[in-house]
């Protein structure tokens, strides 16, 4: 029963880990690439992680995955914002099809 | 199993396209931080498939070193920013 659970979560995982590489690919700005990557790809480690602890059980190496998951979930979303916060300061435009920029009119008062 | 390797060596490529396409370094960095994510979810299955469980200990600490990093680039962008 715990293997057929790990395999569905390695699925799931699998499959949103290629979702945000072709996402990173398709979308066409930098802001864009972001968003679509990091939630994708996050989700999609953590699903691995987590079927990695399925599938160890509760012993170190499965302790270990589930560590490494609240990790994962805790710094891919502040690097998210570095890096958005980052290339922004950098004054990389947006997409010409971007219809509202609501940092840059809060620090241009 | 190894379908899953290659659809996360699939992944892994599609990163690397973007790194050499990048038009700004604003896409370099940013495809750069998610093959530092997908390559932790590599060492997991590296674990599963071996049975070994010290792979686990390379993906902590290769989601540690990731991190840093990712923060490091981003404040070097947004201080290139200022200079310029």
């Amino acid at each position: 029963m715990s293997n057929i659970i790990a395999e569905i979560l390695l699925i799931i995982g699998v499959a949103f880990d290629l979702l945000g590489a072709i996402g990173l690919i398709r979308l066409p700005d930098v802001y864009n690439r972001l968003q679509a990557a990091t939630k994708c790809v996050t989700l999609g480690t953590c699903f691995i992680l987590f079927g990695a602890c399925f599938h160890f059980g509760i012993t170190a190496g499965g302790i270990k995955a589930l560590i490494c998951a609240a990790f994962i979930l805790l710094t891919s979303p502040t690097g998210a914002h570095a890096l958005a916060r980052g290339s922004h300061k950098a004054g990389i435009k947006l997409w010409e099809g971007s219809v509202v920029d609501k940092y840059h009119e809060d620090t241009n008062m | 199993m190894t379908g899953y390797i290659i659809v996360l060596l699939l992944a892994s490529f599609l990163c690397l396209y973007r790194i050499a396409l990048g038009p700004t370094p604003a896409d370099r960095t940013v495809s750069i931080d998610i093959l530092g994510t997908i390559i932790v979810g590599f060492c997991a299955f590296m674990s599963i498939i071996t049975g070994r469980g010290y792979y686990l200990n390379i993906a902590i600490a290769w989601a540690l070193i990731s991190f840093v990093g990712t923060i490091a680039l981003a404040k070097f962008l947004e201080g290139r920013g200022f200079d310029e």
